[in-house]
């Protein structure tokens, strides 16, 4: 019996390693393409580091192309800003109705999913009015489009705040907390925020990398973010919005892989598999 | 909250100060998530006037629209049929590497990112490997195959779906394999001390046993496709082949005054379709989770 288990656990390897190296080559074979396509010579002869070079450079990107600077630095506040929007708005409630209104956890989540059923170019069509009074009040800065983005991050959020949420006794922490005198505001700060360290990061994560490659939205609202910007520029230089486009699936990739070693609850962090994690928890008993 | 009494340590607030706790959130999910879907659901009924209309929604069944709607319909049932089989076993491979090892925590993170962020820049590898002077183009040439004018890749059936490939297999992987880790190895074994070989473990046992997850992964893979805008829009510069290009053409300026509402009605049309899909992805997911072990 045990040399056939062992014949099985080498078929199963080789399988293993088979269809992951077939698999990985198919993968990489358009983004080694598009790199092959960043280093070629003018009319495809010879080679050439200039694209990168120039990348590099960081006066002769601003120089050069303004919009890919306006793009990345639009990217990067709506990147900070929309998970602490996201944060403020989703860790207060979901305490709070934990603590004082277990009757409402079933609004908050359905709300919160609801914007799986609702895709991206369907919230532009509905945003449209919205936002002309966004605009209206506040200005028509790139930066309110961090106010859609946290409506897109909604459910994955939700999803990973929820299961720190349950791993902790909010409850019993809060009423020790609020028993020795402290305030909410208190018990949040203190109590709260730094029990759920883990699944925050890992919500922020999600967010951040949301919003740096979010480009409906972006596009249709006409407002320029990174990849708006190498949406556009693919039309003028190719060659550096092909090598932007590899920088920002590296640097996804980089953050991604990173958050697989932080915590094992995270580990291969997609917000479906998160999904399906936490909804057969949801059977234990309430606490 | 300095001067609250003591007493109200242990919450004892009335419910009506509870309640305020949660009306930044409701304020803002109103806002920015319901009026939009509201705006969407009664801006298909509305005409130029305010006034109530079918108009919309009959506008629906035009040439464009209806092709539109269908070219959809079968580019995400394709690739979502196609990303399931192919990113089903490739889960299923990846289940066999050990939990903590680097080869699933490196195929997991490749896969999470062109699932999630590949849009345009996908879109720009591709045409940038497929180009005159490509990689891939030469290689194809070198082994004797020809690309032809390499404008099949532009096409919505030819090219698009290879490129929806390349987000729906792995999106399938990322949502898949937690279904695969839930086999466990006592079922085989199981099997095995009972006669069965590897084809009656696959026919008898796994096989009921994933089916369930296996289509409600289908289900979400055909959603995705289905919604999905960034790539198609970075590849495809001419025409509108597709229902999300259709309603984003409705967002422009060049539409006639009075047709923006009929773009609420495909938007409409779009959410039909997406909720009917993933309630189905629901309730399968439900009956998925009963055999897997968490």
């Amino acid at each position: 019996m045990s040399g056939q288990r062992a014949a099985y656990r080498r078929r199963q390897t080789a399988f293993r390693w088979v269809a992951l190296t077939v698999a990985v080559a198919a993968f990489a074979a358009p983004l080694l393409g598009a790199f092959d396509f960043t280093t070629q010579g003018p009319g495809g002869n010879g080679r050439t580091a200039e694209t990168w070079l120039t990348l590099v450079d960081v006066s002769k990107v601003t120089t050069d192309y303004p919009a890919l600077r306006e793009g990345f630095l639009a990217s990067v506040s709506l990147a900070i800003v929309t998970p602490l929007v996201m944060l403020l708005i989703l860790v207060p409630t979901m305490t709070w109705v934990r603590l004082r209104l277990p009757g409402l956890s079933r609004t908050v989540e359905f709300i919160c999913l609801l914007p799986l059923t609702v895709p991206a170019i369907v919230l532009v069509v509905g945003l449209g009015p919205v936002y002309a009074w966004v605009y209206y009040l506040l200005g028509s800065s790139t930066l309110w489009l961090s106010l859609a983005y946290v409506v897109l991050v909604l459910p994955y959020a939700y999803r990973s705040l929820d299961a720190g949420l349950r791993a902790i006794d909010v409850r019993t922490l809060s009423e020790a907390a609020r028993s020795l005198g402290a305030s909410w505001f208190t018990v949040m700060r203190r109590i709260v925020l730094p029990n759920l360290r883990s699944a925050v990061l890992s919500a922020s994560f999600l967010s951040v990398a949301l919003v740096l490659g979010e480009f409906t939205i972006a596009l249709l609202f006409s407002k320029k973010n990174l990849q708006v910007a190498m949406y556009e520029l693919g039309k003028s230089d190719a060659k550096i919005s092909v090598a932007v486009g590899l920088l920002a699936l590296a640097f996804a990739f980089l953050v991604l892989f990173a958050m697989s070693f932080v915590g094992s609850s995270t580990a291969g962090s997609s917000p479906f598999a998160r999904l399906r994690r936490s909804r057969a928890v949801r059977k234990e008993p309430a606490a | 909250m300095a001067d609250a009494p003591r007493g109200r340590a242990l919450g004892r607030h009335r419910p009506s100060s509870a309640l305020l706790g949660v009306v930044p959130f409701f304020a803002y999910t109103t806002v920015f998530l319901l009026i939009p879907t509201l705006v969407v659901l009664v801006g298909a009924f509305l005409d130029g006037n305010n006034g109530f209309t079918f108009g919309n929604v009959q506008a629906l069944t035009t040439p464009a629209v209806m092709r539109a709607l269908r070219n959809s319909v079968v580019l995400s049932a394709v690739t979502a049929v196609g990303g399931a089989v192919i990113g089903g076993i490739l889960a299923y491979a990846v289940s066999t590497a050990k939990a903590s090892s680097v080869t699933k925590r490196f195929i997991t993170s490749l896969c999470g990112v062109l699932a999630q962020f590949g849009g345009v820049a996908l879109a720009f590898a591709f045409t940038a490997s497929f180009g005159m002077t490509g990689l891939i183009t030469l290689w194809l040439n070198n082994m004797g195959v020809d690309t032809g004018t390499g404008f099949w890749l532009y096409g919505w059936n030819k090219g698009l779906m290879l490129v929806y490939l390349y987000f729906q297999v792995p999106l399938m992987v990322i949502v898949f394999l937690p279904a695969v880790e839930g086999l466990r190895p006592q079922w085989r074994e199981a099997t095995e001390t009972l006669g069965g070989s590897t084809w009656t473990f696959w026919r008898r046992v796994a096989g009921p046993i994933l089916l369930p997850s296996f289509v409600g992964a289908m289900l979400l893979l055909f959603t995705n496709a289905f919604s999905a805008y960034a790539t198609a829009k970075a590849l495809i510069s001419q025409g509108t082949p597709l229902l999300p290009l259709q309603i984003a053409g409705t967002l422009s300026s060049e539409v006639i005054l009075g047709q923006e509402n009929v773009g609420k009605a495909m938007a409409l049309a779009m959410v039909v379709v997406v909720a009917v899909v993933m309630t189905a992805y629901v309730l399968l997911d439900r009956r998925a989770s009963r055999w897997m072990q968490r």
